[in-house]
C-alpha cells in the first residue's frame, strides 16, 4: 500500500474518468491532453468533487469511500493545492493569501514568506506580481497547514517560457525537498520529466502508461505516447527478416532494420537527438547502414541546438555539427536511426490522426 | 464626385441622428427643469418644519429601511443558493424572483391584497392570529419588498456567479469551511455587484406607488409616503408636491451616480 491510495470512476460529459494509483514519497505526474480528466483527478483527491465511485484513502484515513458513504469535505484532508492559474484571492495581499490556511497558534507564515523569498511583496495584491512571484505565493499558501499531500495542476503553464525554466528547476528542489506524496498535472512532457520520477499518461479518462519518465520516453507503449514524450513516429510497414528482426519499409520504399517482433502498419519511435546526421555527400557513393536518406526542409536554430527536418524525420543536433556538415535548406542529407535507439510501436488505422 | 456625395450622405445622416438626439434629450430635461424652475426652492429648507413633511418623509425612511433589510436579508441567501447550486426548479425560481421586475405594480398590489386582505388567500389565518396588514406601515413594506427586491437578488446571482470558481475552491482546501468560505471570499470578492444591487432596488423601493396605494391606501403619517405625498399634494398644496419632486430628483440623481460609482469600481478591481 502506498502513502496515498485511490480508485476513482467520474461519469464526465463525453466519457468516463476511471483511474486507480498509489503515490509514496514521490511526485507522480499526470500528463495529458487538456480534457483528458487529469484536473478532475486533483478534484476528486482534493475533496472538491465527489467521484461517482471508488475509494480515496490516505495512511489509514479513509477521505472517500463510494460503498461506505465516506466523503470528507475538502477542510478535513489534509491536502495542499496549486491550481491552475494558482487562484491567490485577489482581494488579499500576498502576506494575507498565505495566512489564510494557517492553523490556530501556528506561526508559518513568516517562515514561508522567508522560505519563498516574498518578504518583499508580502504587502501586495496578487494583481500586481509576476507569474513566478504568484507561484511562489501558491506554493506557500498550500504549504501552510503542512498538508500531508501536494498537488500541483499545471504550475507551470501560467509561466513565460524564459522564466519557466528556471522556475521549473526551484520546483524541482522544492518538491525533493518537501518529500511528500505529490501529484503533478501537466500537458507538457518535458515538464513531468524535469519534475517526476514516474508519470501516467492519461487520454480521455484512462491511464495509457504509467512508468519512470525515462522508461514512456524510451519504450512508449502506444503511438500517442511515442509522440508526448517528444518522439519521432514515422509511420511504416515492417515484415520479419531471416534473423529474428524485422525490416521496416516506409513509404518511398527506404527500409531500415529493427530488432522488434512486431509486423504490419508501425510507428518507428525515435527521440531526435539519438539520431546521428551525416552530409549528403559521402565518399565513393557509401550507403551508412539503417539511414533515412532525405530533404532538408527546415534548420531551425534552438539555442545551442539545431532542429534539422529531414525528409519525415526532425532531429536534433549541435550547431557546430550542422555547419562542420554543411547542412542547408534544400539539399540532402542522411540520418542514421541505430537500431539500438528505435522502438516500434503498432500502428492502427485510427492511431496518427489524433496525434496532432 | 461620387466621393463628395458620399460625403455628403454621411454629413447627412449625422445631422438627423443629432436632431432626434436633441428632441429626445430636450424631452427628458424639460419636466427636470420645469420641477425646479416652478419650486419654491426658496422654501424647501423651512418645509423640514412642516408637519405633514416630516410624517411623509418619517415613514417613506422607516418603511423602507425595513424593506431593504429584508431584501438583502433574505435575497443575499437566496440569490446565492440560485449562483451556486443547481437543482431542479432552478430556472423557476430564477423565474420568480425576477417577475415582480415585468409585472405592473397595480398586479402587485391586487395580488398582495389577494393574499394578505381581509378576506385573502390567507386573510383568515391572519385574523385568526389578531394579524391586520392591509393599510398599515407594514403593507408598505411588504409592497416596497415585492417590487424592488428583484433589482436586488438579480445582481447578486450575477455577482456571487462572476467569482472565480477556484477560489472558493483554493478556500476550502485551505480548511475554511462553506460559512467562512462564503464571508471571506465570496462576499468580498461580489461586494461591488451586491452594492450596486442594492442601490438599484433602494431606488425603486423609494420611487414605489402603484402597489402602496393599492395595498396600503395613502394615510398620512401611515402609510404615506414621498411619492404618495405628491399624488396628494396635487390638489391641495401643489407648491408642496413640487418641492417633494424637486427633492426625489435630487435622491435619484444621487443614486444613480452610486450605482455608476459601485459599477466602475467593480470593473476596475476585477481581475
Amino acid at each position: 500500500m502506498a502513502i496515498l491510495d485511490f480508485d476513482l470512476n467520474v461519469r464526465l460529459r463525453t466519457f468516463d474518468l476511471s483511474v486507480s494509483l498509489g503515490v509514496d514519497r514521490e511526485t507522480l505526474a499526470l500528463v495529458g491532453p487538456s480534457g483528458a480528466g487529469k484536473s478532475t483527478v486533483l478534484k476528486a483527491i482534493g475533496g472538491l468533487i465527489a467521484p461517482d465511485a471508488g475509494r480515496i484513502v490516505l495512511d489509514d484515513e479513509v477521505w472517500f469511500d463510494s460503498t461506505g458513504g465516506v466523503m470528507r469535505p475538502p477542510e478535513e484532508r489534509s491536502v495542499g493545492m496549486v491550481f491552475q492559474e494558482y487562484a491567490l484571492f485577489p482581494h488579499m495581499t500576498v502576506r494575507q493569501n498565505i495566512a489564510f490556511g494557517e492553523r490556530k497558534g501556528a506561526r508559518r507564515t513568516d517562515e514561508l514568506i522567508e522560505r519563498f523569498r516574498i518578504s518583499g511583496l508580502a504587502e501586495a495584491k496578487p494583481d500586481s506580481l509576476s507569474g513566478g512571484e504568484r507561484q511562489r505565493v501558491a506554493l506557500a499558501r498550500a504549504l501552510v497547514r503542512d498538508p500531508r499531500v501536494l498537488l500541483l495542476d499545471e504550475p507551470l503553464s501560467a509561466l513565460d517560457a524564459h522564466t519557466k525554466e528556471m522556475i521549473r528547476e526551484e520546483l524541482r528542489e522544492l518538491l525533493a525537498e518537501l518529500d511528500l506524496p505529490t501529484i503533478l498535472i501537466t500537458h507538457d512532457f518535458a515538464d513531468a520529466s524535469a519534475l517526476a520520477a514516474r508519470a501516467g499518461v492519461i487520454v480521455a479518462g484512462e491511464v495509457r502508461q504509467l512508468a519512470p519518465v525515462g522508461e514512456l520516453a524510451r519504450h512508449p507503449a502506444d503511438a500517442f505516447v511515442a509522440t508526448l514524450t517528444g518522439n519521432n513516429l514515422l509511420p511504416a510497414v515492417a515484415e520479419p527478416d531471416r534473423e529474428g528482426g524485422v525490416v521496416v519499409r516506409f513509404d518511398d520504399g527506404q527500409t531500415i532494420g529493427a530488432d522488434r517482433a512486431l509486423s504490419g502498419p508501425v510507428g518507428v519511435v525515435v527521440a531526435p537527438w539519438d539520431i546521428e546526421v551525416l552530409g549528403g555527400e559521402l565518399p565513393r557513393g557509401e550507403v551508412p547502414p539503417n539511414a533515412f536518406f532525405g530533404r532538408v526542409s527546415s534548420l531551425t536554430a534552438v539555442r545551442d541546438r539545431v532542429e534539422v527536418r529531414i525528409g519525415p524525420v526532425q532531429v536534433e543536433c549541435g550547431v557546430a555539427e550542422a555547419h562542420e556538415l554543411g547542412l542547408e535548406v534544400g539539399g540532402q542529407a542522411w540520418a542514421v536511426l541505430e537500431r539500438a535507439v528505435i522502438d516500434l510501436v503498432p500502428l492502427g488505422r485510427d492511431t496518427p490522426r489524433m496525434l496532432t | 464626385m461620387r466621393n463628395q456625395r458620399h460625403r455628403s450622405g454621411e454629413a447627412g445622416f449625422t445631422a438627423f441622428l443629432a436632431l432626434c438626439a436633441g428632441v429626445a434629450l430636450t424631452f427628458l430635461a424639460v419636466p427636470i427643469v420645469a420641477l425646479f424652475w416652478e419650486a419654491p426652492l426658496g422654501e424647501i429648507p423651512s418645509l423640514f418644519g412642516d408637519p405633514v413633511v416630516l410624517d411623509i418623509l418619517t415613514v417613506t425612511a422607516k418603511t423602507n429601511l425595513i424593506a431593504n433589510l429584508l431584501i438583502i436579508g433574505f435575497g443575499t441567501p437566496t440569490a446565492y443558493l440560485l449562483a451556486t447550486r443547481d437543482f431542479r426548479g432552478r430556472t423557476l425560481a430564477v423565474t420568480l424572483v425576477e417577475l415582480p421586475v415585468v409585472l405592473p405594480p397595480a398586479v402587485a398590489g391586487i395580488g398582495l391584497l389577494a393574499a394578505f386582505g381581509a378576506n385573502g388567500l390567507l386573510g383568515g389565518l391572519l385574523k385568526d392570529a389578531g394579524i391586520m396588514i392591509p393599510f398599515t406601515e407594514w403593507a408598505v413594506v411588504m409592497a416596497v419588498t415585492f417590487v424592488a427586491s428583484p433589482f436586488y437578488v438579480r445582481q447578486a446571482i450575477t455577482a456571487f456567479q462572476s467569482v472565480d470558481p477556484l477560489l472558493p475552491a483554493a478556500s476550502r482546501t485551505l480548511g475554511a469551511g462553506p460559512v467562512r468560505t462564503f464571508l471571506r471570499v465570496l462576499l468580498p470578492l461580489s461586494a461591488s455587484g451586491l452594492m450596486a444591487g442594492w442601490v438599484l432596488s433602494f431606488a425603486r423601493g423609494i420611487g414605489e406607488f402603484g402597489a402602496t396605494i393599492m395595498f396600503a391606501g395613502n394615510v398620512q403619517g401611515v402609510t404615506q409616503t414621498l411619492t404618495l405625498g405628491i399624488y396628494q399634494q396635487l390638489n391641495g398644496d401643489f407648491d408642496l408636491a413640487l418641492a417633494i419632486g424637486v427633492l426625489l430628483v435630487i435622491l435619484s440623481g444621487a443614486v444613480l451616480l452610486t450605482y455608476k460609482l459601485f459599477s466602475s469600481w467593480r470593473s476596475s478591481t476585477s481581475i
